[in-house]
């Protein structure tokens, strides 16, 4: 299909389209604490927040921390006629190692800490500069793209519910105590959570096109 | 009738002879490939764009046949060794009389999987066939089945936990199945066909049933 020309379409740029229904919009520009939503879809397009950009990124820096911490401690600690056996992240990752169920290993350790960790970074990266009101760093549409990409990969609020399950599943055969790993991984999936109420795609879009260096 | 009511005609960017970004929202003219603004790949709507999610959901019920019928983990406690499937944790959850764990277990791994496959089949049909269900109704269920695609891996991390946790020598050690491997790829293989499923399809039929 050729593109025909459009003399009833004045301005592409002052317009948008509902990136869920594609309903064509005029692009306003939505004020800080409001919620721009889509007319036919109700899908939130733009909902940007004071200080996002600083929030996020003073979140994801809180979780990387927290991560180190989450990875290096002891995560749980069971204890059972008088052996007590320690059990840290890595270990939870590497328990699919051995035999036929090798493969699981990269995929643990990337849906778990790898992944999340590409996240923060991302986010540090692309948001960084732009909360000091600087230009965009390089690639910084890129690294964006990565970072919205690996939001449902990222896993770790599904893990800490599957830690709560088998908690429970071990309760009644040993006794179970928390490290500080654990409430590291805890305090990391509120904080990320957080974040992403932060985040709104559209904006950052935005803003990134428009501090462009051209 | 109540289609109409709840949403009035509206001009979509694919009407004005326009492409729209599903990432960032930009609209561009057709022809152009990558979107100026976020660099994603601009798609244009087409029906057979379907047949990716056909084929990563069909992956993904094929494989999680292996995930129901194999172990999902093994338990060896003072030399007596017993294999428990999915469904077999989840009975043997009841037992011990942890009801709310094994109704967890059993949501996430069962009734969340085979709900998602029909959710997936239901709204891939809807774009070609006429279906009763409102389009509002079908946007919450395509936004339902894509937030909750990966909350199935629970299970999946339960049986690492556990194999972790419990190595106790003589005394009990448990060790993984076969089953995870196939039940975390047909998770991420749904994911997948959530994820290549083009949102707009849903809100495309409608003006078609209008014209």
């Amino acid at each position: 299909m050729t593109a025909p020309a459009f003399p009833h379409i004045p301005d592409l740029d002052g317009m948008m389209a509902c990136p869920a229904c594609d309903a064509l919009l005029v692009d306003r520009t939505v004020s800080v604490g409001a919620t721009a939503s889509c007319p036919r879809c109700h899908t939130v397009i733009e909902a940007p927040r004071p200080l996002a950009m600083t929030r996020i990124i003073m979140l994801a820096l809180a979780a990387l921390i927290l991560m180190i911490a989450a990875v290096f401690f002891p995560f749980l600690e069971l204890g059972a006629a008088g052996m007590v056996r320690r059990s840290s992240l890595l270990d939870t990752v590497m328990a699919y190692a051995t035999g036929l169920t090798a493969p699981l290993t990269l995929a643990m350790a990337a849906l778990i800490v790898v992944l999340p960790v590409t996240r923060f970074l991302t986010l540090l990266y692309v948001l960084g500069p732009m909360a000091f009101g600087w230009h965009p760093a390089r690639h910084a549409v890129h690294a964006f793209r990565v970072a919205e990409a690996l939001r449902p990969w990222a896993m770790a609020e599904v893990f800490i519910v599957g830690v709560a399950v088998a908690l429970v599943k071990v309760a009644g055969l040993a006794h179970v105590s928390l490290g500080p790993a654990f409430w590291a991984f805890v305090a990391l999936v509120i904080v990320t959570v957080l974040k992403d109420n932060f985040m709104s795609r559209v904006t950052v879009w935005k803003t990134l096109e428009a501090r462009r260096r051209s | 009738m109540e289609n109409l009511r709840s949403a009035p005609p509206i001009l979509t960017a694919r009407d004005a002879g326009l492409i729209g970004c599903t990432h960032c929202g930009k609209v561009d003219r057709p022809g152009v490939v990558r979107c100026a603004r976020c660099g994603a790949r601009l798609r244009p709507r087409d029906v057979d764009g379907l047949q990716k999610v056909w084929a990563w959901l069909i992956a993904g019920m094929v494989i999680y046949i292996p995930a129901n019928l194999y172990p999902m983990l093994s338990t060896a406690s003072l030399g007596k060794t017993t294999e428990n499937t999915i469904l077999g944790g989840v009975i043997e959850l009841m037992h011990h009389g942890s009801y709310g764990v094994a109704g967890i277990v059993f949501f996430a791994s069962i009734v969340i999987p085979i709900a998602k496959f029909i959710a997936i089949i239901y709204l891939g049909l809807s774009v070609t066939r006429k279906v009763r269900m409102p389009m509002h109704r079908r946007h919450t269920l395509f936004e339902i089945v894509e937030f909750i695609g990966r909350w199935s891996m629970i299970d999946v991390f339960v049986v690492a936990i556990l194999s972790s946790l419990v190595r106790l020598d003589f005394a009990a050690t448990i060790t993984p199945g076969i089953a995870a491997v196939s039940f975390a790829l047909s998770v991420a293989f749904t994911m997948m066909a959530a994820l290549s499923f083009d949102e707009r399809l849903i809100w495309d039929a409608r003006n078609e049933d209008a014209e």
